[in-house]
């Protein structure tokens, strides 16, 4: 357990390699803020588009059709089975008759609805509009669905399912590449800073060893400034994107009132936040504490 | 426990060899050899100086002496401890027991001199209020007390050394090690520093000095082992010159 006025000196230390080898520190907190950024922007991307896929995931329906003859309570006993399922949001049942009134609505002009008369041609027509979920667990509850013998006919909506979840994935699979990429750079230019910041201190160090230093004693301004690199980098494009973000939602929501009369189309910033800022940060300290453990494992052993 | 102390305060007082070279021999990756087959045993509170041309052994020795390196074969002993069989983080720890002086003085040279000495108290994690005392302390025992706040860069080669003597000596090390230590300095000066460094031996450091210094040497008749090409050609007190006419070649 180090002393606490080793501590002390450690982060006194640490913050001193910063303003020696300012230029590179400048450098990396500037790649490291670039990258958290963009990791930001991706992620209100992802986390929006996972919102408006939920939205869209509830409007995505399943309609089941019945064989002539199946009875009312029966149609409900499936309903009720269907509505237990874990990828089921709700289900509502449609008889003939709000079907043919929907139709009429939606498809018919008034001199078409005349010539039916009172007949309904969707005599047959009662159905269970099934709403999930999860897209992705589509597939499965209409095989499930299947199963019901007085089951005639199913509706899915497979390529919109198909789509969302497409969009999705392409959408993780380059936020993960991306964050791949420049959390590489980030961790090239840390590992530059540090080295630097060692080749400055080479003496130092070098009498530190002589003299009876600890690795910890040695080691630890240098993780400092990797931690200080990697949360700094990290505070500053935070606040950018809080601002950037607020100011956004703010224009869309207005716009949104003015023009369908409501105002919600992205994720509230707290909730966005909540898990932003400590990801980030882990991010950021994360990748400064590896740059850091990474060039020391390498050039301390050089010197003495 | 009170045994256990008797016994161990009773081996302080023997006269134990603190360093001892058995059949030590060294070669560096290049295939030549700096040390063939060395014996050195250097007791308790002696004072002694290696001397030798240069590429002769002589850092080999001080290098295998602070176990920045191993002997490629036989045994080396320092302050009680068998060095082969330090692991690493055990030899931060035996450092601690010597002080090492060089001829490029190797201050912090943006540091005053006050934390030039202190620093060395704040690598082995000592306590501030005794860096506070002692500091000042060995500082005023190199005749620098006055100038605690200045930076080297104020100083004078000689200052300079005696601020690294404090620096080496601010740890109570049981052995001081010095290399060429007044090899940057004026007559002056060197004499200063060999006075500190008798100084020191008489308050009970054993003091290994490098040094090709020859008019010290012999004035100061002390014990000189002298290194030629990787052996101990003339190890006895007396001075350079006694060696020399030994060994004329030296």
């Amino acid at each position: 357990m180090p002393r606490i006025s080793t501590v002390v000196y450690s982060i006194g230390q640490g913050g001193k390699n910063l303003r020696r080898n300012r230029m590179f520190s400048l450098a990396s907190i500037g790649t490291m803020a670039a990258c958290l950024f963009l990791f930001g922007i991706f992620y209100f991307l992802l986390q929006n588009l996972q919102y408006a896929i939920k939205g869209a995931e509830t409007n995505v329906g399943v309609t089941v059709f019945f064989e002539k003859g199946t009875s009312v309570a029966r149609v409900e006993q499936i309903q009720e089975e269907i509505g237990r399922r874990a990828e089921v949001a709700y289900v509502n049942y449609v008889s003939a008759e709000e079907a043919w009134e929907r139709y009429k609505q939606t498809s018919l002009t008034a001199e078409q609805i005349e010539s039916f008369g009172e007949d309904n041609p969707l005599e047959n027509s009662a159905s269970l509009e099934v709403h999930i979920n999860d897209v992705s667990a589509q597939t499965d509850l209409v095989r499930y669905i299947e199963t019901f013998p007085e089951v005639r006919q199913i509706n899915d909506s497979q390529e919109l399912a198909d789509m969302l979840n497409g969009i999705n994935r392409a959408v993780s699979i380059v936020t993960t590449v991306i964050i791949a990429i420049l959390a590489g750079v980030a961790v090239f230019l840390i590992s530059t800073t540090i080295s630097t910041g060692i080749s400055i201190r080479a003496q130092e160090i070098s009498i530190m060893k002589l003299i009876g230093a600890t690795d910890f004693f040695i080691e630890a301004p240098f993780f400092v400034e990797g931690v200080l690199l990697g949360a700094i980098g990290a505070a500053i494009p935070l606040a950018l994107l809080y601002a950037v973000y607020r100011e956004i939602s703010s224009y869309i929501a207005q716009k949104l009132v003015s023009v369908l009369g409501r105002g919600t189309m992205l994720l509230d910033s707290r909730a966005v936040f909540q898990m932003l800022v400590p990801i980030s940060l882990a991010i950021g300290i994360g990748i400064g504490v590896l740059g850091t453990w990474m060039t020391l494992k390498k050039q301390l052993r050089k010197i003495l | 426990m009170g045994a256990r102390y008797d016994l161990e305060s009773q081996l302080k007082d023997i006269d134990v060899p603190v360093i001892l070279f058995e059949n030590v021999s060294k070669e560096y990756q290049s295939g030549i050899p700096a040390l063939k087959n060395v014996n050195i045993e250097i007791r308790k509170g002696e004072f002694v100086f290696i001397v030798g041309n240069s590429g002769s052994g002589k850092s080999t020795l001080i290098k295998l002496m602070l176990r920045e390196i191993k002997p490629t074969s036989g045994r080396v002993y320092v302050a009680g401890k068998l060095l082969d069989k330090l692991r690493k983080w055990q030899v931060a720890k035996f450092r601690r027991k010597l002080g090492v002086v060089f001829q490029d003085f190797r201050l912090l040279p943006d540091r005053s001199v006050f934390e030039n000495v202190a620093f060395a108290q704040r690598v082995i994690e000592a306590p501030t209020r005794e860096i506070q005392r002692q500091t000042p302390r060995m500082l005023a025992m190199v005749g620098l007390a006055d100038k605690y706040k200045a930076m080297p860069k104020e100083l004078s080669g000689g200052e300079q050394q005696r601020v690294a003597l404090a620096r080496a000596l601010v740890n109570n090390p049981v052995i001081l090690l010095a290399d060429e230590p007044t090899g940057n300095l004026d007559p002056k000066n060197s004499w200063e520093i060999m006075r500190l460094l008798e100084e020191i031996n008489r308050r009970g450091t054993t003091v290994v000095v490098v040094t090709h210094n020859r008019e010290i040497v012999d004035q100061m008749q002390k014990r000189v082992i002298t290194v030629k090409n990787g052996i101990i050609v003339s190890d006895q007190k007396g001075g350079y010159a006694y060696a020399k006419n030994q060994y004329s070649s030296i």
